[in-house]
């Protein structure tokens, strides 16, 4: 009666075999390497790289230790991490711009393993160190900036059909035009209808004027708030490059928030400076029939005129400038500092695409003479970096910005620049930031909470039921192996909460041994032969271990869905781990008590303590 | 090896009244501190920054503290953990401060006065996302208590689901209170011990009322109590070499786990000590109570599904 068909055996065996290969990688351990991935997405991983990335070493004179190339990018082994450190400097001066070169680790494991997918456990942030951000996108500020620009549109609008207008405002997330009377209004109403469909035009008047308060609709909000978050997203990805981290993650998470991952990020204030800088740049017009002095010093107290706004440039000079934008950083294509080359200060050029540089031309063609103000506006707060005089129309699309203090500045500001402007204002919210040695540390008092609970578990199980407690530590050991096979195979982040999670699986897998074989002794006290109790202990046992796993697997699925971060990593084991324990606790168990004592003839005594 | 042969049933149900009242009065006390003193909720449901930094050599505690105090930090607490080079900083919520730039700017003092400072974590929390940590905490644990009252009240009957559902929550409460008592700090990870704690003293109070069920099958001519009592002794050996070994890995993770998992192990020792307790002295009494009998459990009709072979 306890014996197991051959198919039994077999596959027991095949999943043992199976858990053993899949947790091999885990041993390995990991060497530094130097990952090379395309900063753009639509740059393609060919197999020409890698004979670059080859070449460029070996010129070097750097030993590789093994090459891998994957749909992400190329990764190169390194014997020690100084080769990795000189073969980073090497790739980056090799391969420029196009292409983010970092530092990475990867795992020692031969490469027939890598070949059959088997992977060592993905480790999260806090065993490995890096950063982990959480960004709330201000959507209301998407909307607010969608209706700015609607404003200058507007205006254009009115401009080009030669219909009077008294004035364009934004008032909240509406646009208000005012006109001198009902017909101009009703001209402008079927113009803007017919260019503007997103915008929704109510009628109204102060009296004096008429005016026409056009909204964005709700598609049009939704739009827009999707849109700025997908562009922040990809503004995210062009900073991250320029930080070059290999493996960042960045999802979006929820309606308006997004989370940034980047793993072995040793320098977090420039990560965070890079990240959370809300930089754009706005080119207005400087208002400069206004600026008076009178005026001037009127504004300086707060008596701003109307449409404009009042601020100090850097030589401490006020000056007027006009509310509306006539350009933004979403124009800019491509920044880089440089040098003057008739006074010989820092510079910052600009390149702004077609539609930015048709908009440049014709504003400066329009304005010679006049100033126009270069602003950096960063969390709302402007700063008039420099405000020329245009000398002549500037056709093209190259634009120099001077007036940086220095080099670094004009680096700074063209990094920023290039990364790209975001669509809507983002804070960080949550940050979870984990030293290296610390990751190390974690995975020490992880690994060795795991391995001391399971030895002083196995020393216990094997005194109090001797063969029985024996097969049971088998049957754990095989739960230990199953579940880091699992998880290598589904690359799960694997947390330090996790690792706690599989130390306490442990100890709340042997439950169903010590059910089994409590049950076993009952019954053979009870007079059962040892058969018998082998049997009645394993049937009876599983109904109670069935119910007892699904009660603890409720709380883990609840876990799971509500939690985040840590509490997520831990469930996900826990969940696991309960789901590989009923299989080796009851079957595979089962299966090594059928082979010692299923085929004997007469059994005196079972070993059972 | 047999440590608990155990001749005779004990008759735990005559002692019935004075362990629930034990548990009552556990009960009434950790909700007396959880209400009177609070949980000493950590930056995960606060909000704010908490800082791990280490020195080379001892720390001066109040160096730093007059440090943090140059930058415009008053309500931040300086305190050491584990070595005296260790140190942990708790920077709470301001309002308009740029909270995620002042991790930065604290380093910075500190480095500008001892260059071997090292920064080991930094975790900031925004008040939205800590409220939001709050209610999620909380969601997942009703959604245990129903779940796992759900599966009760299918698996065996009403009466048992309530009883398991009661009994856990006396241990949740009672963890709650020891942290409120001790002023632990309560963050995530320690709200993971507690959920897991749930499904695994559930387990506790599973066992013995499969014994339950069975016993109402066998022993035909006993009473309730006589059940009961039967069903706890015979799972008695099971109870505390299982508790034992849990524990015993628990203690692993005391012992190894460090700072991070230190109140995860603490939770979780709770939650295990109070957990034998409470499935067999507080959900018997309670299903005993409620007026649980044979006919609830036994249907002639019905053929037993936990027989069916593994």
């Amino acid at each position: 009666m306890n014996r197991y068909p051959l198919w039994k055996y077999i596959l027991i065996l095949a999943s043992l075999l199976f858990g053993m290969l899949y947790a091999l990688p885990n041993f390995f351990g990991e060497a530094p390497a130097v990952q090379v991935s395309p900063a753009k997405s639509t740059l393609k991983v060919e197999p020409a790289l890698l004979e670059q990335v080859e070449s460029a070493l070996k010129a070097e004179n750097i030993a590789i230790d093994g090459l891998f190339l994957d749909d992400k990018g190329i990764k190169v082994r390194f014997a020690t991490p100084d080769a990795q450190i000189k073969a980073k400097d090497a790739l980056t001066e090799r391969l420029g711009k196009d292409y983010v070169v970092a530092l990475n680790l990867v795992s020692r494991s031969p490469e027939w393993l890598h070949n059959i997918g088997a992977l060592p456990m993905y480790l999260g942030l806090d065993l490995r160190g890096g950063v982990h951000f959480l960004l709330q996108v201000d959507m209301k500020g998407a909307v607010d900036k969608a209706v700015e620009r609607y404003v200058g549109d507007l205006r254009t609008t009115m401009r080009e059909s030669r219909i009077p207008y008294l004035g364009v405002v934004r008032e909240g997330q509406s646009v208000q035009v005012k006109f001198r009377n009902n017909a101009d209004k009703a001209k402008a109403e079927t113009e803007i209808r017919k260019n503007y469909p997103d915008l929704l035009l109510k009628e109204s008047s102060d009296g004096e004027s008429s005016i026409l308060i056009a909204s964005l609709d709700v598609p049009a909000q939704k739009r827009i708030q999707e849109f700025a978050l997908k562009q922040n997203m990809q503004t995210l990805h062009n900073r991250v490059n320029e930080l070059g981290v290999a493996e960042p993650i960045i999802q979006q998470q929820g309606m308006d928030r997004i989370v940034v991952q980047l793993p072995g990020v040793q320098d977090t204030a420039k990560a965070k400076e890079i990240l959370g800088r809300t930089a754009t740049l706005e080119i207005r017009m400087v208002d400069d029939e206004k600026s008076v002095p009178a005026t001037l010093d009127a504004a300086a107290k707060g008596q701003v005129p109307f449409g404009d706004e009042y601020y100090v440039d850097r030589d401490g000079r006020p000056l007027l400038i006009k509310k509306s934008v006539v350009l933004t950083g979403d124009y800019i294509t491509d920044a880089g500092p440089g040098l003057d080359q008739q006074s010989g200060g820092s510079v910052v050029h600009v390149t702004l695409d077609g539609r930015g540089a048709r908009i440049f031309k014709q504003v400066t063609r329009e304005n010679v003479g006049k100033r126009m103000a270069i602003l950096l506006v960063e969390k709302g707060q402007a700063e008039v970096i420099t405000a020329p005089v245009i000398q002549e129309e500037i056709g093209g699309g190259r634009v120099q910005i001077s007036g940086m203090a220095n080099v670094q500045e004009a680096t700074d500001v063209s990094l920023l620049l290039r990364a790209g402007a975001l669509a809507a204002p983002m804070d960080i919210i949550e940050e979870r930031t984990v030293g290296p040695s610390m990751g190390e540390e974690n995975i020490y008092r992880g690994v060795h909470s795991t391995l001391w609970g399971f030895a002083a578990i196995s020393v216990m199980m094997i005194l109090y039921y001797m063969v029985f407690g024996t097969i049971s530590v088998f049957a754990l050991g095989a739960n230990l192996l199953l579940l880091v096979a699992i998880l290598s195979l589904l690359q799960a982040t694997l947390t330090l909460p996790g690792l706690a999670a599989i130390a306490l699986t442990l100890g709340m897998a042997i439950d169903a041994n010590v059910l089994i074989n409590e049950r076993i002794r009952e019954e053979l006290r009870n007079g059962s032969s040892p058969q018998a109790s082998i049997h009645a202990g394993y049937d009876r046992a599983f109904g109670t271990i069935l119910d007892s796993n699904i009660t603890t697997m409720i709380a883990g699925l609840a876990l799971f869905m509500f939690g985040t971060g840590p509490v997520k990593g831990f469930a996900v084991v826990h969940v696991l781990g309960i789901m590989t324990s009923m299989f080796t606790a009851v079957v595979v168990s089962r299966a090594v008590v059928n082979l010692v004592y299923g085929y004997r003839r007469k059994i005196n005594k079972l070993a059972i303590g | 090896m047999e440590l608990f042969r155990i001749k005779k049933d004990i008759p735990f149900m005559s002692y019935g009244r004075l362990t629930t009242s034990i548990s009552l009065i556990t009960f009434l006390l950790s909700v007396f501190f959880l209400a009177h003193r609070g949980l000493a909720l950590g930056v995960d449901f606060t909000g704010g920054t908490v800082m791990e930094i280490s020195y080379p050599q001892a720390a001066d505690i109040g160096k730093i503290r007059s440090a943090i105090d140059g930058v415009g930090l008053k309500d931040a607490t300086v305190q050491n953990f584990g070595t005296s080079r260790d140190v942990l900083i708790r920077l709470p919520i301001k309002e308009g401060l740029s909270t995620a730039q002042l991790s930065e700017q604290v380093i910075g003092v500190l480095r500008q006065d001892n260059a071997g400072v090292e920064l080991h974590r930094v975790e900031f929390v925004g008040p939205q996302v800590g409220q939001e940590l709050y209610e999620n905490g909380a969601l997942a644990m009703l959604l245990v208590c129903f779940g796992i009252m759900a599966y009760l009240a299918m698996r065996f009957e009403w009466r048992f689901a309530l009883a398991a559902v009661i009994a856990n929550m006396h241990d949740v409460v009672i963890i709650l209170g020891f942290f409120a008592f001790f002023q632990w700090e309560f963050n995530l990870t320690v709200l993971a011990a507690v959920l897991a704690v749930l499904g695994y003293s559930v387990n506790e109070s599973v066992v013995v009322f499969d014994r339950v069920r069975e016993n109402f099958r066998k022993m035909r001519k006993a009473s309730v109590a006589e059940v009961i009592d039967n069903a706890i002794t015979r799972t008695m050996s099971r109870t505390i070499i299982t508790h034992a070994m849990t524990q015993t890995v628990v203690c692993s993770m005391l012992f190894f786990g460090g700072e991070v998992l230190h109140n995860f192990a603490l939770a979780l020792t709770i939650g295990i000590l109070f957990g034998i307790y409470s499935s067999v002295l507080v959900a018997s009494p309670i299903v005993m109570w409620l007026g649980v009998s044979r006919e609830d459990l036994v249907k002639p009709e019905k053929k037993e599904t936990a027989d069916a072979l593994p």
